[in-house]
Protein backbone atom coordinates (compact mmCIF):
# COMPACT_ATOMS: atom_id res chain seq x y z
CA UNK A 1 0.00 0.00 0.00
CA UNK A 2 1.62 2.99 -0.23
CA UNK A 3 1.32 5.76 1.80
CA UNK A 4 2.19 9.59 1.49
CA UNK A 5 4.39 10.92 4.60
CA UNK A 6 6.07 14.55 4.33
CA UNK A 7 9.38 14.50 5.61
CA UNK A 8 8.40 16.66 8.57
CA UNK A 9 5.94 14.19 9.50
CA UNK A 10 8.55 11.15 9.37
CA UNK A 11 10.86 13.88 11.80
CA UNK A 12 8.41 14.36 13.99
CA UNK A 13 7.04 10.51 14.06
CA UNK A 14 10.57 9.31 14.00
CA UNK A 15 12.90 9.25 16.46
CA UNK A 16 16.53 10.01 15.37
CA UNK A 17 18.69 7.58 16.16
CA UNK A 18 21.95 9.50 15.92
CA UNK A 19 23.72 11.64 13.69
CA UNK A 20 26.79 10.99 11.71
CA UNK A 21 28.97 14.15 10.74
CA UNK A 22 30.90 14.34 7.60
CA UNK A 23 33.88 16.39 8.20
CA UNK A 24 36.03 18.75 6.28
CA UNK A 25 39.14 17.50 4.06
CA UNK A 26 41.84 19.85 4.42
CA UNK A 27 44.56 17.86 2.37
CA UNK A 28 44.21 20.48 -0.31
CA UNK A 29 44.53 23.45 1.72
CA UNK A 30 41.68 25.87 2.77
CA UNK A 31 39.27 24.73 -0.09
CA UNK A 32 35.85 23.73 1.01
CA UNK A 33 35.98 19.96 0.24
CA UNK A 34 34.42 16.82 2.26
CA UNK A 35 35.68 13.48 3.50
CA UNK A 36 34.56 10.72 1.04
CA UNK A 37 35.25 8.41 3.65
CA UNK A 38 31.93 6.07 3.98
CA UNK A 39 30.84 6.25 7.59
CA UNK A 40 30.43 2.84 9.07
CA UNK A 41 26.86 3.78 10.69
CA UNK A 42 25.35 4.08 7.17
CA UNK A 43 26.46 0.70 6.20
CA UNK A 44 22.81 -0.86 7.03
CA UNK A 45 21.42 2.00 5.58
CA UNK A 46 22.60 3.00 1.89
CA UNK A 47 24.97 1.82 -0.81
CA UNK A 48 28.87 2.94 0.06
CA UNK A 49 28.95 4.08 -3.59
CA UNK A 50 25.92 5.81 -4.31
CA UNK A 51 27.01 8.22 -0.96
CA UNK A 52 30.51 8.66 -2.26
CA UNK A 53 28.73 9.73 -5.52
CA UNK A 54 26.30 12.36 -3.43
CA UNK A 55 30.14 13.74 -1.39
CA UNK A 56 32.18 13.67 -4.38
CA UNK A 57 29.36 15.85 -6.09
CA UNK A 58 28.87 18.04 -3.31
CA UNK A 59 32.86 18.39 -3.48
CA UNK A 60 33.11 19.63 -7.33
CA UNK A 61 30.18 21.76 -6.97
CA UNK A 62 31.99 23.45 -3.97
CA UNK A 63 34.98 23.91 -6.44
CA UNK A 64 33.09 25.62 -8.76
CA UNK A 65 32.00 28.13 -6.36
CA UNK A 66 35.49 28.27 -5.23
CA UNK A 67 37.25 28.28 -8.21
CA UNK A 68 39.51 31.47 -9.43
CA UNK A 69 38.51 32.08 -12.68
CA UNK A 70 38.52 34.44 -15.77
CA UNK A 71 34.77 35.29 -14.27
CA UNK A 72 35.57 35.15 -10.68
CA UNK A 73 38.28 38.15 -11.73
CA UNK A 74 35.62 40.37 -13.69
CA UNK A 75 33.46 40.33 -11.07
CA UNK A 76 36.29 40.81 -8.56
CA UNK A 77 37.42 43.76 -10.11
CA UNK A 78 34.15 45.46 -11.00
CA UNK A 79 33.05 45.07 -7.46
CA UNK A 80 36.64 46.70 -6.66
CA UNK A 81 35.67 49.74 -9.39
CA UNK A 82 32.84 50.33 -7.77
CA UNK A 83 33.69 50.53 -4.33
CA UNK A 84 31.78 47.08 -4.12
CA UNK A 85 28.27 48.70 -4.12
CA UNK A 86 27.72 46.25 -6.95
CA UNK A 87 26.86 43.64 -4.61
CA UNK A 88 23.82 45.38 -3.75
CA UNK A 89 22.03 44.49 -6.88
CA UNK A 90 24.04 41.99 -8.07
CA UNK A 91 24.51 38.23 -7.03
CA UNK A 92 27.67 36.65 -6.20
CA UNK A 93 28.96 33.66 -7.73
CA UNK A 94 29.70 32.16 -5.22
CA UNK A 95 25.79 32.50 -4.02
CA UNK A 96 24.47 31.07 -7.42
CA UNK A 97 26.53 27.85 -6.60
CA UNK A 98 25.41 27.35 -3.15
CA UNK A 99 21.59 28.06 -4.43
CA UNK A 100 22.54 24.99 -6.96
CA UNK A 101 23.87 23.00 -3.96
CA UNK A 102 20.93 23.50 -1.75
CA UNK A 103 18.79 22.16 -4.74
CA UNK A 104 20.89 19.28 -5.47
CA UNK A 105 20.69 18.06 -1.83
CA UNK A 106 17.09 18.33 -1.88
CA UNK A 107 16.74 16.31 -4.90
CA UNK A 108 19.34 13.83 -3.42
CA UNK A 109 17.06 13.81 0.08
CA UNK A 110 13.69 13.39 -2.11
CA UNK A 111 14.92 9.98 -4.72
CA UNK A 112 17.54 8.57 -2.38
CA UNK A 113 17.93 9.54 1.33
CA UNK A 114 14.28 9.87 2.88
CA UNK A 115 12.90 6.63 1.57
CA UNK A 116 16.03 5.06 3.64
CA UNK A 117 15.15 6.60 6.81
CA UNK A 118 18.31 9.14 5.79
CA UNK A 119 18.20 13.17 5.93
CA UNK A 120 21.22 15.25 4.59
CA UNK A 121 21.83 18.48 5.81
CA UNK A 122 22.95 21.48 4.00
CA UNK A 123 26.32 22.22 5.28
CA UNK A 124 25.72 26.15 4.69
CA UNK A 125 23.42 25.70 8.03
CA UNK A 126 26.29 24.12 9.80
CA UNK A 127 28.95 27.20 9.03
CA UNK A 128 30.56 24.70 5.79
CA UNK A 129 32.01 22.60 8.90
CA UNK A 130 30.35 19.29 8.22
CA UNK A 131 27.50 17.47 6.55
CA UNK A 132 25.11 16.21 8.64
CA UNK A 133 23.38 12.98 8.33
CA UNK A 134 20.39 12.03 10.78
CA UNK A 135 19.79 8.74 10.60
CA UNK A 136 16.12 8.03 11.70
CA UNK A 137 14.67 4.95 13.47
CA UNK A 138 13.98 2.44 10.64
CA UNK A 139 9.60 1.93 11.24
CA UNK A 140 9.85 -1.09 9.59
CA UNK A 141 11.92 -3.33 12.09
CA UNK A 142 9.79 -1.51 14.82
CA UNK A 143 6.91 -3.80 13.31
CA UNK B 1 12.46 -3.79 4.34
CA UNK B 2 11.53 -0.34 2.49
CA UNK B 3 8.05 0.99 2.29
CA UNK B 4 6.91 2.28 -1.10
CA UNK B 5 6.10 5.31 0.20
CA UNK B 6 5.78 8.84 -1.75
CA UNK B 7 7.36 12.02 0.07
CA UNK B 8 5.92 15.57 -0.71
CA UNK B 9 8.27 18.09 -1.94
CA UNK B 10 9.78 20.26 1.52
CA UNK B 11 12.15 22.91 2.09
CA UNK B 12 15.10 21.47 3.75
CA UNK B 13 16.19 24.47 5.41
CA UNK B 14 12.21 24.04 7.00
CA UNK B 15 14.28 20.36 8.99
CA UNK B 16 16.78 22.60 10.17
CA UNK B 17 14.18 22.89 13.17
CA UNK B 18 15.23 20.86 15.63
CA UNK B 19 12.84 18.07 17.63
CA UNK B 20 12.19 19.83 20.61
CA UNK B 21 11.66 23.18 19.31
CA UNK B 22 8.97 21.05 16.85
CA UNK B 23 6.74 20.34 20.21
CA UNK B 24 6.62 24.42 20.39
CA UNK B 25 5.58 24.73 17.12
CA UNK B 26 2.06 25.92 17.76
CA UNK B 27 3.59 28.21 20.64
CA UNK B 28 5.56 29.96 18.00
CA UNK B 29 2.74 30.68 15.52
CA UNK B 30 1.57 33.18 18.29
CA UNK B 31 5.06 35.34 18.71
CA UNK B 32 6.72 36.45 15.95
CA UNK B 33 9.64 34.31 14.27
CA UNK B 34 13.31 35.54 15.43
CA UNK B 35 15.81 35.76 13.56
CA UNK B 36 18.87 34.55 14.17
CA UNK B 37 21.35 37.31 15.26
CA UNK B 38 19.01 37.89 18.11
CA UNK B 39 20.50 34.67 19.55
CA UNK B 40 23.65 34.69 17.95
CA UNK B 41 26.27 34.10 20.89
CA UNK B 42 28.95 36.10 20.13
CA UNK B 43 30.15 39.55 21.51
CA UNK B 44 28.46 41.75 18.45
CA UNK B 45 26.38 44.26 17.58
CA UNK B 46 23.84 44.07 14.77
CA UNK B 47 21.74 46.82 13.34
CA UNK B 48 19.20 47.25 10.18
CA UNK B 49 17.52 43.54 11.21
CA UNK B 50 20.75 42.17 10.89
CA UNK B 51 22.13 43.32 8.06
CA UNK B 52 24.85 45.24 9.78
CA UNK B 53 27.35 43.97 11.90
CA UNK B 54 29.87 45.66 13.99
CA UNK B 55 31.94 44.52 17.29
CA UNK B 56 31.03 45.39 20.96
CA UNK B 57 33.37 47.47 21.76
CA UNK B 58 32.91 50.20 18.11
CA UNK B 59 36.82 50.87 19.17
CA UNK B 60 37.44 54.53 18.11
CA UNK B 61 35.44 53.78 14.49
CA UNK B 62 33.56 57.14 15.29
CA UNK B 63 37.36 58.83 15.91
CA UNK B 64 38.26 57.55 12.39
CA UNK B 65 35.11 58.23 10.57
CA UNK B 66 35.66 62.06 12.50
CA UNK B 67 38.67 62.43 10.88
CA UNK B 68 38.69 61.72 7.82
CA UNK B 69 35.40 63.64 7.21
CA UNK B 70 36.77 67.02 9.18
CA UNK B 71 40.25 66.98 7.18
CA UNK B 72 38.06 66.54 3.66
CA UNK B 73 35.94 69.06 4.87
CA UNK B 74 38.49 71.97 5.27
CA UNK B 75 40.73 70.41 2.19
CA UNK B 76 37.34 71.12 -0.16
CA UNK B 77 36.44 74.45 1.69
CA UNK B 78 39.93 75.98 1.79
CA UNK B 79 42.20 74.56 -0.62
CA UNK B 80 39.58 74.03 -3.52
CA UNK B 81 38.39 77.17 -4.41
CA UNK B 82 41.79 78.92 -4.99
CA UNK B 83 43.17 75.41 -6.90
CA UNK B 84 40.03 75.40 -8.84
CA UNK B 85 41.07 79.28 -9.62
CA UNK B 86 44.46 78.11 -10.66
CA UNK B 87 44.75 75.29 -11.76
CA UNK B 88 41.78 72.80 -12.78
CA UNK B 89 38.58 72.39 -11.61
CA UNK B 90 39.09 68.26 -11.56
CA UNK B 91 40.66 68.65 -8.46
CA UNK B 92 38.51 68.38 -6.47
CA UNK B 93 36.45 65.78 -8.63
CA UNK B 94 39.42 63.70 -8.12
CA UNK B 95 38.99 64.73 -3.99
CA UNK B 96 35.52 63.71 -4.30
CA UNK B 97 35.88 60.56 -5.87
CA UNK B 98 38.84 59.13 -3.58
CA UNK B 99 36.79 60.48 -0.12
CA UNK B 100 33.53 58.26 -1.13
CA UNK B 101 36.14 55.43 -2.08
CA UNK B 102 37.42 55.72 1.31
CA UNK B 103 34.12 55.94 3.34
CA UNK B 104 32.48 53.29 1.28
CA UNK B 105 35.60 50.84 1.85
CA UNK B 106 35.74 51.76 5.77
CA UNK B 107 32.00 51.29 6.16
CA UNK B 108 32.29 47.84 4.25
CA UNK B 109 35.11 46.61 6.71
CA UNK B 110 33.27 47.74 9.52
CA UNK B 111 29.93 46.59 8.85
CA UNK B 112 30.35 43.43 6.89
CA UNK B 113 30.53 39.70 8.63
CA UNK B 114 34.71 39.27 9.09
CA UNK B 115 34.08 35.23 8.55
CA UNK B 116 32.55 34.26 11.42
CA UNK B 117 32.11 30.35 11.73
CA UNK B 118 28.87 29.56 13.76
CA UNK B 119 29.57 27.92 17.16
CA UNK B 120 29.28 23.73 16.78
CA UNK B 121 25.55 22.65 17.45
CA UNK B 122 25.69 20.35 21.38
CA UNK B 123 24.99 16.99 18.45
CA UNK B 124 28.19 17.95 16.70
CA UNK B 125 30.26 18.74 19.84
CA UNK B 126 29.26 15.97 21.19
CA UNK B 127 30.24 14.08 18.46
CA UNK B 128 33.59 15.45 18.24
CA UNK B 129 33.71 14.89 21.85
CA UNK B 130 33.35 11.48 21.46
CA UNK B 131 36.02 11.23 18.68
CA UNK B 132 38.61 12.19 20.91
CA UNK B 133 37.89 11.93 24.88
CA UNK B 134 38.77 8.62 25.76
CA UNK B 135 38.18 9.27 29.73
CA UNK B 136 34.84 10.22 29.09
CA UNK B 137 35.02 12.76 32.61
CA UNK B 138 33.36 16.02 32.73
CA UNK B 139 34.59 17.33 35.94
CA UNK B 140 38.21 18.86 34.91
CA UNK B 141 38.74 20.50 31.62
CA UNK B 142 41.24 18.28 29.34
CA UNK B 143 44.03 19.30 28.26
CA UNK B 144 44.28 21.66 25.17
CA UNK B 145 43.34 19.05 22.22
CA UNK B 146 45.18 19.11 18.84
CA UNK B 147 44.64 17.43 15.42
CA UNK B 148 47.40 16.96 13.02
CA UNK B 149 46.62 16.93 9.22
CA UNK B 150 48.27 17.07 5.98
CA UNK B 151 47.98 19.85 3.78
CA UNK B 152 49.79 19.87 0.60
CA UNK B 153 52.34 17.06 2.11
CA UNK B 154 52.71 19.48 4.85
CA UNK B 155 51.63 18.45 8.59
CA UNK B 156 49.45 21.35 10.23
CA UNK B 157 47.84 21.48 13.82
CA UNK B 158 44.68 21.98 14.14
CA UNK B 159 43.71 23.46 17.58
CA UNK B 160 40.22 22.74 19.26
CA UNK B 161 38.05 26.13 20.25
CA UNK B 162 36.90 25.17 23.91
CA UNK B 163 34.40 28.25 23.25
CA UNK B 164 32.45 27.18 19.89
CA UNK B 165 33.48 23.35 20.78
CA UNK B 166 34.75 22.59 17.32
CA UNK B 167 38.48 21.60 15.78
CA UNK B 168 39.33 24.93 14.10
CA UNK B 169 40.26 24.59 10.46
CA UNK B 170 43.23 26.00 9.17
CA UNK B 171 44.22 30.09 9.22
CA UNK B 172 41.02 30.46 11.92
CA UNK B 173 41.70 31.75 14.97
CA UNK B 174 39.33 32.89 17.85
CA UNK B 175 39.09 36.56 18.27
CA UNK B 176 38.61 37.14 22.31
CA UNK B 177 37.17 40.60 21.89
CA UNK B 178 34.13 39.52 19.31
CA UNK B 179 34.21 35.83 21.40
CA UNK B 180 34.05 34.54 17.58
CA UNK B 181 36.27 32.23 15.70
CA UNK B 182 36.71 33.81 12.55
CA UNK B 183 37.99 32.04 8.84
CA UNK B 184 41.83 33.32 7.52
CA UNK B 185 41.90 35.64 10.62
CA UNK B 186 44.16 38.66 10.12
CA UNK B 187 43.64 41.29 13.22
CA UNK B 188 41.23 42.86 15.39
CA UNK B 189 41.52 46.72 13.75
CA UNK B 190 40.27 48.93 16.61
CA UNK B 191 40.10 51.52 14.25
CA UNK B 192 37.51 49.78 11.89
CA UNK B 193 35.50 48.47 15.44
CA UNK B 194 35.67 45.07 13.70
CA UNK B 195 38.15 42.32 12.73
CA UNK B 196 39.66 41.73 10.00
CA UNK B 197 38.94 38.48 8.62
CA UNK B 198 38.61 36.10 5.00
CA UNK B 199 35.17 38.47 4.26
CA UNK B 200 36.24 41.67 4.97
CA UNK B 201 39.73 41.68 3.80
CA UNK B 202 39.60 43.01 0.32
CA UNK B 203 37.40 46.08 1.46
CA UNK B 204 40.14 46.29 4.48
CA UNK B 205 42.96 46.81 2.03
CA UNK B 206 40.97 48.64 -0.76
CA UNK B 207 40.57 51.45 2.63
CA UNK B 208 43.87 51.32 3.42
CA UNK B 209 45.13 52.18 0.10
CA UNK B 210 42.58 54.61 -1.48
CA UNK B 211 43.23 56.40 2.07
CA UNK B 212 46.99 56.47 1.02
CA UNK B 213 46.47 57.81 -1.84
CA UNK B 214 43.63 60.16 -0.29
CA UNK B 215 46.25 61.60 1.95
CA UNK B 216 48.90 62.10 -0.52
CA UNK B 217 46.28 63.91 -2.65
CA UNK B 218 45.83 66.31 -0.04
CA UNK B 219 48.94 67.16 1.27
CA UNK B 220 50.06 67.48 -2.37
CA UNK B 221 47.23 69.85 -3.04
CA UNK B 222 47.60 71.67 1.03
CA UNK B 223 51.80 72.03 -0.29
CA UNK B 224 50.29 73.65 -3.78
CA UNK B 225 48.63 75.91 -2.49
CA UNK B 226 51.06 77.57 0.45
CA UNK B 227 53.72 77.80 -2.17
CA UNK B 228 51.03 79.32 -4.84
CA UNK B 229 50.42 81.94 -2.21
CA UNK B 230 53.91 82.04 -1.22
CA UNK B 231 56.27 84.84 -3.11
CA UNK B 232 58.27 81.80 -4.56
CA UNK B 233 55.51 80.38 -5.86
CA UNK B 234 53.89 83.52 -6.74
CA UNK B 235 56.90 84.56 -8.95
CA UNK B 236 57.41 80.55 -10.13
CA UNK B 237 53.96 81.49 -11.38
CA UNK B 238 54.89 84.63 -13.52
CA UNK B 239 57.81 83.33 -14.54
CA UNK B 240 55.86 80.26 -16.61
CA UNK B 241 53.21 82.75 -17.83
CA UNK B 242 55.93 85.69 -18.85
CA UNK B 243 53.74 88.35 -16.82
CA UNK B 244 54.80 90.91 -14.35
CA UNK B 245 53.76 91.80 -11.34
CA UNK B 246 52.20 94.85 -12.57
CA UNK B 247 50.04 92.87 -15.59
CA UNK B 248 48.63 90.42 -12.82
CA UNK B 249 47.16 92.61 -10.40
CA UNK B 250 45.61 94.75 -13.07
CA UNK B 251 45.07 92.45 -14.68
CA UNK B 252 46.13 93.48 -18.50
CA UNK B 253 45.88 89.69 -20.01
CA UNK B 254 43.76 87.53 -17.41
CA UNK B 255 40.56 86.73 -19.42
CA UNK B 256 40.52 83.07 -18.85
CA UNK B 257 42.63 81.13 -16.35
CA UNK B 258 45.54 78.83 -17.58
CA UNK B 259 49.14 78.33 -19.31
CA UNK B 260 48.49 78.23 -22.89
CA UNK B 261 45.43 80.30 -23.56
CA UNK B 262 45.89 83.56 -21.98
CA UNK B 263 45.49 86.78 -23.54
CA UNK B 264 48.99 87.79 -22.84
CA UNK B 265 50.94 88.45 -26.57
CA UNK B 266 53.90 88.07 -24.72
CA UNK B 267 53.60 84.23 -24.17
CA UNK B 268 55.48 81.54 -25.85
CA UNK B 269 52.70 79.26 -24.72
CA UNK B 270 55.02 77.08 -23.46
CA UNK B 271 55.48 76.76 -19.84
CA UNK B 272 59.25 75.36 -20.86
CA UNK B 273 60.12 78.16 -23.49
CA UNK B 274 58.29 81.03 -20.90
CA UNK B 275 60.95 80.02 -18.54
CA UNK B 276 64.00 80.02 -20.70
CA UNK B 277 63.07 83.08 -21.99
CA UNK B 278 62.97 84.90 -18.90
CA UNK B 279 65.29 83.53 -16.78
CA UNK B 280 68.03 81.94 -19.44
CA UNK B 281 67.38 84.63 -22.42
CA UNK B 282 69.91 86.74 -23.89
CA UNK B 283 71.39 89.29 -20.83
CA UNK B 284 70.30 92.65 -22.63
CA UNK B 285 73.35 95.48 -22.17
CA UNK B 286 72.80 98.39 -19.77
CA UNK B 287 71.40 101.25 -21.82
CA UNK B 288 72.51 104.15 -19.64
CA UNK B 289 76.27 104.38 -19.99
CA UNK B 290 76.92 104.73 -16.48
CA UNK B 291 80.64 105.25 -16.61
CA UNK B 292 80.96 106.99 -19.61
CA UNK B 293 83.11 109.99 -20.52
CA UNK B 294 81.77 113.32 -21.17
CA UNK B 295 83.36 115.25 -23.93
CA UNK B 296 84.12 119.15 -22.84
CA UNK B 297 81.70 121.33 -24.88
CA UNK B 298 78.82 118.97 -23.26
CA UNK B 299 79.51 120.68 -19.78
CA UNK B 300 77.93 123.87 -21.10
CA UNK B 301 74.29 122.80 -22.18
CA UNK B 302 74.28 120.92 -18.95
CA UNK B 303 75.42 124.45 -17.03
CA UNK B 304 72.96 126.38 -19.03
CA UNK B 305 70.54 124.34 -17.76
CA UNK B 306 71.42 125.09 -14.15
CA UNK B 307 71.85 129.08 -15.19
CA UNK B 308 67.95 128.93 -15.66
CA UNK B 309 67.45 128.07 -12.29
CA UNK B 310 70.27 130.28 -11.21
CA UNK B 311 68.96 133.55 -11.82
CA UNK B 312 66.01 132.91 -10.09
CA UNK B 313 68.27 132.19 -6.79
CA UNK B 314 70.33 135.03 -6.88
CA UNK B 315 67.24 137.35 -6.91
CA UNK B 316 66.36 135.72 -3.83
CA UNK B 317 69.74 135.02 -2.15
CA UNK B 318 73.22 136.84 -1.52
CA UNK B 319 76.52 136.48 -2.92
CA UNK B 320 77.31 133.33 -0.90
CA UNK B 321 74.62 130.96 -1.92
CA UNK B 322 75.05 131.76 -5.22
CA UNK B 323 78.60 130.79 -5.14
CA UNK B 324 77.44 127.34 -3.02
CA UNK B 325 75.07 127.36 -5.52
CA UNK B 326 77.32 126.85 -8.55
CA UNK B 327 79.47 124.57 -6.96
CA UNK B 328 76.55 122.42 -6.85
CA UNK B 329 75.55 122.65 -10.41
CA UNK B 330 78.99 122.00 -11.92
CA UNK B 331 79.24 119.11 -9.37
CA UNK B 332 76.03 117.21 -10.90
CA UNK B 333 77.58 117.66 -14.36
CA UNK B 334 80.76 115.91 -13.79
Amino acid sequence: MAETHSLQDMRQQAAVAAKVFIQRDYTNGTVCQFQTKFPSELETRIDKQQFEETVRTLNNLYAEAEKLGSQSYIEGCLACLTAYTIFLCMETHYEKVLKKIAKYIQEQNDKIYAPRGLLLTDPIERGLRVIEVTIFEDRSLTR
Amino acid sequence: MMKNCEYQQIDPRALSVSPSSAQNHTEKKAQRPRRKWEVFPGKNRFFCDGRIILARQSGVLPLTLGLIIVTCGLFFAFDCPFLVEHLTVFIPVIGGVLFVFVVISLLRTSFTDPGILPRATPDEAADIEKQIDTSGSSTYRPPPRTKEILINQQVVKLKYCFTCKMFRPPRTSHCSLCDNCVERFDHHCPWVGNCVGKRNYRFFYSFIISLSFLTSFIFGCVITHITLRSQAGFHTYLVASNLTTNEDIKGSWSSKRGAEDSGNPYSYNSIMTNCCVTLCGPMPPSLIDRRGLLPPDEATPAASASDIELPLFAAKNDTHMEENCQDFALSCTA
